[in-house]
């Protein structure tokens, strides 16, 4: 690991005016850590802005709203989450292991990197590590990697769970920078690799997350996420789901769907979500939209797998959804 | 064993200031055929921003009770100041990469993995490890439970099994075995020693 | 005098050392002034180190060494092979020339004041290399499969081949066939402990808490490589947190914490990376097997054709009994087996629990649920039909076997009378069931060992042998091998393990250690009590030190091995693909148990191993540059706790009075073997779909 300094912040103000002269934030270190231990990453100057008072976990209306260093843990357990949106407290819970829940915060958690094999190691071209230097992955083992937002430059997938639901429920999120305050999807945060897969997120300089933003909908109580992976915990996704329905008499009025590990980012599959609504409750036709999900899916030498496995994925959680109290 | 100047660790450590340096590899064409090799030019500043050195100043954490005041090296994780500084050598590192839940400690009383964690960021923090559950020499009860259930083997995994146990019964999720399985899954145990833990704690969370 | 200890569930006599962290493991010896010690290892697959950039790096921070090939000393490296040694090919040299036979091989150490300075200024070293791609695949065409050497010899432990009868003419004429190709991936052990070396020097003389399964071994190792007697070289390792056969070798980075000692005069502390424990200390070899099965209509096994691939590598040829098993699990006229390896630019690989024979059992206990299918027989009917009188293949008797008992056992307590012969006929709502199961076997091995016992005036008694416990309980069971035979309650029986300065055990490994020190103990603990009864008055202490070994009469007269039995039930999702264990039975013959509680713990441990040697286990080489991609305990998956369900172990009634005179077979290794196969046969009991190679992942039954 690279020397750096570390200093603490107890304001916005003060931490949004040490990131605009360069330092990077820290909150729970899952990531940044364990990548600047491998020097991936290579922060001098370390901002610790565990002490800001971003941690809470309310209810606006019909609106949940989490502080950006709410930790995955208590955002869970939170009764309010829980209630309202099931699908979230789900996604945390099946992500990483209770250790890592208790530190992680829900702003790293969205911020987190690729789990891609060769962006952890220097003896390894990758573009995102490096700039033009090549991608280990798209000619070499790539089985856990993308099918979908992929480029010629990188095709890693975002490894985080509850950003999946946080796509899926049109969850925003509110920053504040130099420049003041924005307030944006969730969604715009992650960027496509493109010809720039080195920029994987849309703050500007300076910009801290200050929450998340939850709308509550008709649908957020049938809801569900589901991940599949080889080992039962403590494993990140092949290909996960949220889905969540509203249904009226049998028949879909809205349906929301994004999945994860088959994207470079959470993805979002509006096309299937337009051919569930006004349908039944009906295997059948899930699985013909769910093949919908596979528009400009392009897999590489190793994951082939995953063009079977994605619309079984989102036909099984659209079931679960559905069945959903 | 441990000499009084490693207990203050670091006050010598004046981190290199040639901080930019890293490795590179070289693009090496072999018939016509690139390897993996490739050029990798890492160092995201150039050496003259590094900080010229690294101290963090005096970082005060309370451990099993006792106070320690330590001038750390930022860099250094809470795990390798348990047991490199400070010489609690039962918390154990299997991974380094927070992947199998061997560092497991209480920090202010919820269970972390503590390699992925700068002890510097915990000043002031009340950090509990495996060497401070007995009281008066008596075994913390999920301790004697794992004796009694035989909820390990080679017992490397096995501190931080139970401090991992401890935080799972005190989050309140070790209500049934299939609860204590899911919620016990962040700590790998390779001589599969899991009926007895999940046995252990559940008998440990009766009684708490 | 006897208390009956030998048999009671005795809890583990060193729990409350390691349920309080008291236990110290190799890292945790830290000796003042120690420095910490970072390998570099090469970041390709095969050539030449052309230039290492030390200059900038000694001027680092806290760095007081930088050791390479070009400034680190030429060490003597006189020969030294012990049998867990390959016995053809010579150990890696480290640090001795530019030659760079694998991805990871240790090119430099770095040595500096803290962990800290020392990882960063390894990551800053800067070499070049020439590099050529590497051959790193065991199915690449341009592989070249050789006769091991050591299987050529008329007399050799693991014959290259083997034949009775014409097997490939009865497999030709026989009505009934199977015959496929088996796959095995790369496993690491992956220990919950990596390896680690805390190497001190006074003089000339050297201490090294080191982890090892084989402390006397490491002594003497190290005294060869660095050409000293083995006297002045002190190994000590009290706990091993897990092996599983990695620590069975001593590898570079032991004689790297020495070098590096030695050069900055201090002690030094060397930890392997978890990274580095996927090149560098060994492997369970990837095999591809073919297996080949004749059998009459009325299900007589008439041939098995056996031939089994291994890789090795380039500078070693490493040897395990992949095809063993086959000539004597069953009852048939015409076997042929051929043992190959092939050598590839990668690091030598070693012994894993259940070495060759968990692989070479996948293989043959697939074949035969395979043929049971064809034949439309049960597979425990099938095996017993083939059920042979003696060992066929050594033509001797067995000492015991138990094979037939333990199906009948675990078969009943599984319950497999409820299941539907038909594949893909059991289900649990949404979820393919499915029951499998499988034979096992493991040799009963017998080493020469020696120990000490002391009798103390208080009425304690010591006693010293230089075995390891990397898990299983050497200390209680050999406490209560040492208490019942001195008639002492274990309270007054002080058990020492692990130092090179203690009369040598064999190997830590083997599932030999209750048979070989289990035994010397005995032999010394009636020494002293013999001396005992000469003195009626007292006089105390009372020491002796004994050995044992097997009868080489009876060795001669008798096949002994364990044996067991394993059924699991799986279900798989047929939407999504997942495979969940969701319950499994072993049943072994092993002879006497020594202590039913930790008996059990290691054979639902071992179980837990065959599981993820099924499900998940694999290391997967980059083939441009051999790196193994997945070097991460999140990217090589092994089972955690939601994984594993209700386990059960049982132990059949066995007395065998010929394999030693504690009656022991050891029960290390047979824990794992038979738990793939009977899981793979339960996947596709499940869902129609036969999968030849492990691990089955989603990927294997998602289109079922």
């Amino acid at each position: 690991m690279l020397p750096f300094t570390l200093e603490k912040v107890t304001s916005v103000q003060a931490a949004i005016a040490a990131a605009s002269s360069g330092r990077r934030f820290i909150a729970g270190g899952t990531t940044l850590i364990d990548l600047m231990r491998e020097e991936v990453d290579q922060p001098a100057h370390l901002v610790d802005i565990n002490a800001l008072p971003l941690s809470e976990i309310r209810i606006e209306g019909s609106d949940l709203v989490i502080g950006a260093l709410a930790r995955m843990t208590d955002i869970a357990a939170h009764a309010g989450v829980q209630r309202l949106h099931p699908l979230v407290a789900e996604s945390l819970v099946e992500g990483a292991s209770p250790q890592l829940r208790n530190m992680a915060s829900i702003g790293g958690n969205l911020l987190q990197r690729v789990r891609c094999p060769y962006f952890r190691m220097h003896d390894a071209p990758c573009n995102k590590r490096s700039p033009n230097s090549g991608c280990a992955a798209i000619d070499g083992l790539n089985a856990g990697h993308a099918i979908l937002g992929t480029s010629n430059h990188c095709a890693a997938t975002h490894p985080s769970d509850v950003a999946v639901a946080l796509v899926a429920l049109d969850a925003t999120m509110q920053v504040r920078g130099p420049r003041g305050e924005r307030t944006f999807p969730v969604e715009e945060l992650f960027r496509l690799p493109g010809d720039t897969p080195h920029l994987e997120h849309t703050l500007l300089p300076g910009e801290l997350i200050l929450a998340v933003r939850i709308p509550g909908g008709p649908d957020s109580r049938r809801a569900r996420y589901l991940k599949v992976r080889d080992r039962a915990s403590y494993e990140f996704a092949l290909v996960s789901a949220a889905a969540a329905l509203d249904v009226e008499d049998g028949v879909i009025r809205q349906a929301r769907l994004a999945v994860g590990g088959v994207g470079t980012r959470p993805w979002r599959l509006r096309t299937v979500e337009k051919a569930l609504i006004g349908k039944p409750l009906d295997r059948k036709i899930f699985e013909t939209a769910a093949r919908l999900a596979l528009e400009g899916a392009r897999p590489l030498s190793g994951n082939h797998y995953k063009l079977e496995l994605l619309p079984r994925t989102i036909v099984r959680a659209l079931e679960m959804a559905g069945e959903a109290a | 064993m441990k000499n009084d100047e490693r207990l203050t660790d670091g006050a010598v450590e004046t981190e290199e200031q040639r901080g930019g340096l890293s490795r590179r590899s070289i693009l090496l064409t072999v018939g016509g055929v690139a390897t993996l090799a490739a050029v990798s030019e890492v160092a995201a500043q150039p050496i003259s921003e590094r900080p010229p050195s690294a101290s963090t100043g005096r970082v005060r954490l309370v451990v099993n009770g006792r106070q320690h005041e330590l001038d750390l090296d930022p860099r250094r994780s809470l795990l390798d100041v348990l047991r490199e500084t400070l010489d609690l050598t039962g918390t154990k590192k299997g991974c380094n990469q927070g992947a199998c839940g061997a560092c497991t400690v209480l920090l202010n009383g919820r269970r972390i993995v503590s390699c992925l964690t700068l002890a510097a960021m915990h000043d002031g923090a009340e950090i509990k490890t495996i060497e401070g559950l007995e009281t008066n020499g008596e075994l913390h009860p999920l301790q004697a439970a794992f004796v009694e259930h035989d909820g390990l083997q080679c017992g490397f995994c096995t501190p931080g099994q139970i401090m991992s146990g401890i935080g799972c019964i005190a989050e309140g999720h070790a209500g049934s075995p299939d609860e204590i399985r899911f919620w016990m899954s962040g700590n790998i145990c390779r001589c599969g020693a899991y009926p007895g833990i999940v046995a252990a704690v559940a008998d440990a969370a009766k009684g708490a | 005098m006897t208390t009956n200890v030998i048999g009671t569930p005795l809890p583990r006599v060193d729990g409350r050392a390691k349920v309080t962290g008291a236990a110290r493991y190799a890292a945790d010896f830290n000796q003042g002034g120690q420095a910490y010690a970072v390998i570099v290892g090469a970041t390709v697959g095969l050539g030449r180190v052309t230039g290492i950039e030390t200059a900038p790096v000694e001027k680092m921070p806290g760095v007081v060494a930088v050791i390479t090939h070009r400034n680190g000393p030429r060490l003597p490296y006189a020969p030294h092979k012990s049998y867990i040694d390959p016995a053809t090919g010579e150990r890696l040299h480290v640090l001795q020339d530019d030659q760079v036979h694998f991805y990871g091989q240790p090119v430099a150490i770095v040595v500096a004041d803290t962990l800290d300075q020392a990882e960063r200024a390894a990551a800053a070293l800067h070499i070049s290399y020439t590099a050529e791609r590497p051959l790193v695949d065991l199915a690449d065409p341009k592989a070249r499969p050789v006769v091991p050497a050591a299987g050529k010899q008329p007399d050799a432990r693991l014959p290259a081949d083997t034949a009775r009868g014409n097997a490939d003419s009865a497999l030709a004429d026989a009505p009934v066939k199977v015959d496929e190709i088996y796959e095995i991936a790369r496993e690491n052990h992956n220990p919950m402990e990596p390896h680690a070396t805390v190497a001190a020097w006074n003089g000339n003389r050297l201490t090294l808490w080191s982890k090892s399964q084989f402390v006397v071994n490491e002594q003497a190792e190290i005294a060869a490589v660095f050409g000293l007697p083995p006297e002045n070289i002190q190994v000590i390792c009290p706990f091993i947190g897990g092996a599983f056969g990695t620590s069975l070798r001593t590898w570079p980075h032991v004689t790297l914490a020495a070098v590096a000692a030695r050069q900055v005069g201090r002690p030094v502390k060397l930890v392997l990376t978890r990274k580095q424990m996927f090149f560098m200390t060994g492997h369970r070899p990837r095999t591809l097997q073919r297996m080949a099965l004749g059998a009459t209509a009325d299900g007589k096994l008439t041939s098995i054709v056996h031939e089994g691939t291994g890789e090795t590598s380039r500078y070693e040829e490493f040897m395990e009994a992949l095809t063993s098993v086959t000539s004597f699990l069953y009852s048939t006229p015409n076997v042929q087996t051929r043992y190959r390896l092939l050598p590839l630019d990668i690091g030598t690989p070693n012994h894993m629990r259940g070495p060759g024979e968990a692989s070479g059992v996948f293989a043959l206990e697939c074949a035969v649920d395979e043929l049971s299918y064809k034949l439309g027989i049960d597979p425990i009917e099938l095996r017993r039909r083939n059920e042979p009188a003696i060992d066929e293949g050594e033509n001797k008797p067995f000492s015991s076997r138990s094979l037939m008992k333990c199906h009948d056992l675990a078969a009943e307590r599984f319950g497999w009378s409820r299941r539907l012969p038909e594949p893909r006929s059991m289900r649990d709502g949404r979820l393919l069931v499915g029951m499998g199961m499988a034979s096992a076997s493991y040799p009963a091995f017998h080493a020469p060992a020696d120990a000490r016992a002391r009798l103390l005036a208080d009425g304690t008694a010591e006693i010293e042998v230089a075995a390891s416990d990397m898990g299983p309980g050497t200390y209680t069971s050999m406490t209560q091998v040492a208490a019942e035979t001195l008639g002492l309650p274990v309270e007054r029986v002080r058990l020492s393990l692990g130092r090179s300065d203690y009369p040598p055990a064999p190997s830590h490994g083997g599932s030999w250690t209750m048979a070989s020190v289990g035994s010397a103990i005995r032999a010394a603990c009636m020494a002293v009590q013999e001396e005992a009864a000469k003195r009626p008055q007292g006089g105390r202490p009372i020491e002796a030190t004994a050995s044992a070994q097997r009868d080489p009469d009876v060795a001669a007269r008798f096949s002994m091995h364990s044996f067991g039995a394993v059924f699991a039930e799986v279900a798989v999702d047929p939407d999504v693909g997942t495979i969940r264990l969701r319950r499994a039975v072993g049943a072994y013959g092993i002879g006497r148990v020594v202590n039913p509680r930790l008996a059990r713990s290691q054979c639902i441990g071992g179980m837990i191993g065959g599981m993820g040697m099924a499900l998940m286990e694999r290391t997967v080489l980059d083939p441009r540059d051999g790196r193994p991609v997945n070097a991460h305990m999140a990217d090589y998956l092994l089972p955690v706790n939601l994984d594993i369900p209700q386990l059960e172990a049982h132990f059949v009634e066995e007395i065998d009075p010929h394999v030693n005179a504690l009656g022991v077979k050891g029960l290390g290794e047979i824990a794992l073997v038979g738990m793939a196969p009977a899981i793979a046969n339960a996947v596709f009991h499940a869902t129609g779909k036969r999968v030849r190679s492990l691990p089955i992942r989603i990927e294997d039954v998602l289109t079922v």
